[in-house]
């Protein structure tokens, strides 16, 4: 039937385009084949970012049809760069992305050592452990900011009953010192299984026979850890920092939801910042070179790390 | 037979015809989308708004957005040149922006047309919600809803015999509605974690949101009553020694320590609707709120009636009195299709009985007859406040460049008043800075 189908559409075919899809060489064809998904990246993707690139020059704000739109050369990459505002920001990122990621590997990859054991309930408690990346950060931004709530929140009570101390007598997202520490404990909760995954493929994908070996030399547990699990997971390892790297460079949501930026702008991150440029000031050309040297750095970052990652694999 | 036929036949052609009679008419009704927050006037809106329906064969849609993404939300629509909204109703501060960049269309010619006077309506909506330039005839909206920021202050805490007499005790007067701000601190701070009835108390409710425009709205709120300036009223966009005058710094100083002695737990980020949540759980003693805030609390159950009371702001040190203007104005969307229905609305919602039925419902009419009519101020018990508050308005810049200016402050108030960075002088040298810059900008020097 299905012989007879394609018969009847190959014979239906006009000959004169019989003859020339015939006389298409493999690589026309594969192009042909090819072109629409380059077709759409070069409209989604590509052509914003050179617009982007090209809109960081001028003085354009989007908001502001009717005024002649002025090249200004590199002004706005030196007003960014000078901007002691926009170099706090980068710091707060900073120190949110370091931490997360030294957090998120240490408890993610004890996560995954403990998990890679055979136990009774094995797979109940990694279905447990996951269940908080599969909750969309607003909800997660929305529940812990009830949960940090100084009154009635969870966690300060937890606190207070651990510690002693009065529940209401510190704001967890209120006070200057404890912010930058509460979008890292939220952000730690919610991706931590994330590296607990990957860390978990690396360990199964060692081969039990090279234990083995190792325990007919004699040697320790302690030695296998250390000169058979954590070489064989570092290309694992090394993959999951790059991955939270990069989305954590971008963070925005879960942390607009918990402090908005404050208090102050204690926790304002650079994707906070330029979204208030972008789409609070309206400078969309201020906003364009923002976003150009955020690529840049994520983007170059990324291909250093890759390049050092690729290493690692081959030896 | 035959008789039956013709009668068939009659029914037939005549509900023809009256169906296609009714969709000729459904052909000439649009439907018309009303962008406004989403807050308790809007749904008294949706009811006013079936009288429009049921006049004018039009169908209304509403658009509601809460109040942290109303301004994102309505100017990115507004920017994009967006047909969602072919009314909106959007605040005061947008409309320099949204009349220079085409974003409202001119009312001037309507309102002389259909015999709409902006001198019927309160003279501070006008120049609040509908002049751009301000203090000119230029109109892009119609009065739709006054408001302004005052306090509600919990009535039934403060006819308390035995709170009266320590009040007294310590401060030496009477525990009363506060005239000046001094006197509204030393009421906050005693109750500022007192025992009421088994539950730990505090002492006021006040802005200090970081996102939108909260600690902005609170913090003018003071510091026009200490003498705080938007610039030399001789020259314009001279700020340095008006905006961070000496003055001006006390009130800023004044908010912290009103922040710091007397707030809630955890009220890092609060605004309107944190406001009313700690006030109507029976936490707080004073709030500062928006007066659109009032109908809901009278008609609470648990601080409503006899146990809440109104006042306006108190007055600053040298006995100036100002407060924040809130509200907005009703205006046609220029990417709108249907701008002919959208000005029929507005027509219809400028009527006097319109208007009186809109306050009935809990909108606050900005229509002179409905406020100065003489039942008015005893009509409902936040009336007379509501009036006292509007006659002592002052707004925030209205210019095209407001957003900045408004981000601006934002941070500069959020930094020193909740994140304890720098001093008062500090925070208001860097605005004038973070303002002059802006202007710059703009090319206004």
């Amino acid at each position: 039937m299905l012989h007879s189908s394609i018969d009847r559409a190959a014979h239906a075919t006009p000959p004169v385009l019989t003859r020339r899809i015939r006389g298409l060489s493999d690589r026309a064809i594969a192009w042909i084949f090819v072109a629409p998904s380059i077709v759409l990246l070069l409209a989604i993707n590509i052509f914003p970012l050179i617009w982007t690139v090209r809109l960081s020059f001028t003085n354009f704000r989007v908001n502001r049809p009717n005024e002649a739109v002025q090249f200004v050369g590199l002004r706005n990459y030196l007003n960014i760069l000078s901007d002691k505002d926009i170099w706090l920001t980068m710091q707060a990122t900073a120190h949110f992305l370091i931490w997360t990621i030294v957090l998120q590997v240490l408890i993610g990859f004890a996560l995954a050592y403990l998990i890679n054991k055979k136990f009774r309930g094995n797979d109940l408690w990694t279905t447990i452990i996951v269940l908080p990346m599969m909750l969309s950060p607003a909800v997660v931004g929305n529940f812990w900011t009830f949960l940090y709530q100084p009154q009635i929140g969870l966690f300060n009570y937890a606190v207070g009953f651990l510690t002693g101390a009065d529940p209401s007598s510190f704001s967890m997202i209120g006070d200057t010192t404890l912010a930058p520490w509460a979008i890292i404990i939220v952000d730690t909760w919610m991706w931590t299984p994330f590296v607990m995954l990957i860390c978990l493929a690396g360990l199964r994908s060692i081969p039990s026979s090279i234990y083995e070996a190792a325990e007919c030399d004699r040697a320790s547990s302690w030695r296998q850890f250390w000169t058979i699990t954590i070489p064989m997971v570092l290309p694992f390892l090394m993959l999951a920092i790059l991955f939270r790297g990069i989305e954590n460079f971008k963070m925005f949501d879960l942390v607009v939801q918990l402090t908005g930026g404050g208090p102050g702008s204690i926790t304002e991150l650079t994707s906070i910042n330029l979204k208030r440029e972008a789409f609070e000031k309206w400078r969309t050309g201020y906003a364009s070179a923002y976003a150009v040297i955020l690529f840049v750095t994520v983007f170059g970052l990324a291909s250093i790390y890759v390049k050092a990652l690729n290493k690692v694999k081959q030896r | 037979m035959m008789k039956q036929m013709l009668l068939s036949s009659t029914v037939v052609i005549g509900a023809y015809f009256a169906v296609s009679g009714a969709a000729g008419t459904q052909a000439s009704a649009a439907e018309l989308t009303l962008c406004w927050a989403a807050w308790d006037p809007a749904n008294a809106l949706v009811e006013l708004s079936k009288d429009f329906e049921a006049k004018s064969g039009n169908t209304m849609k509403f658009e509601f957005v809460p109040w942290p993404n109303f301004a994102d939300r309505m100017l990115n629509e507004l920017n994009s040149g967006g047909k969602l909204c072919d009314l909106m109703i959007g605040d005061s501060q947008w409309i320099g922006g949204a009349a220079e960049n085409g974003q409202y269309i001119k009312l001037n010619d309507f309102f002389d047309k259909e015999g709409i006077k902006m001198a019927d309506f309160i003279p501070a909506t006008v120049i609040g919600y509908a002049e751009w330039p301000k203090n000119s005839p230029n109109y892009w909206a119609l009065p739709a809803f006054g408001d302004v920021v005052g306090w509600t202050y919990r009535k039934d805490w403060f006819s308390r015999p035995e709170l009266q007499a320590e009040f007294k005790q310590k401060y030496g007067r009477d525990l009363a509605v506060p005239k000046t701000f001094a006197e509204l601190k030393d009421i906050a701070e005693f109750f500022q974690k007192r025992q009421i009835d088994g539950k730990t108390v505090y002492g006021a409710a006040i802005y200090t949101e970081r996102g939108s425009e909260g600690i902005t709205m609170g913090v003018m709120d003071v510091l026009y009553s200490f003498g705080f300036e938007y610039g030399n009223p001789k020259k314009a966009y001279e700020l340095d020694g008006f905006v961070n005058s000496a003055d001006a710094v006390k009130g800023l100083e004044f908010y912290k320590a009103l922040y710091d002695c007397c707030t809630p737990p955890g009220h890092s980020d609060a605004y309107m609707s944190e406001d009313i949540d700690a006030y109507k759980s029976g936490q707080v003693a004073l709030q500062m709120n928006f007066a659109f805030t009032w109908p809901g609390i009278h008609a609470d159950a648990n601080v409503g009636g006899d146990k809440s009371g109104y006042f306006p702001n108190p007055a600053g040190p040298t006995g100036v009195q100002f407060a924040q203007l809130g509200g907005q104005g009703i205006s046609v969307v220029a990417a709108s299709d249907k701008q002919k229905e959208a000005l029929d609305y507005i027509k219809w919602f400028a009527q006097p009985e319109i208007q009186k039925k809109w306050w009935a419902l809990g909108g606050y009419s900005a229509l002179r007859s409905v406020v100065e009519d003489p039942g008015f101020a005893t009509s409902q018990p936040y009336a007379q406040t509501f009036l006292d508050s509007m006659a002592i308005v002052k707004d925030f810049w209205a210019e095209p460049s407001y957003a900045s200016l408004l981000q601006a402050s934002q941070k500069r108030f959020h930094d020193y008043v909740v994140a304890n960075q720098g001093t008062a002088k500090d925070a208001l040298d860097g605005l004038s800075e973070d303002w002059k810059d802006i202007f710059e900008d703009e090319g206004k020097y």
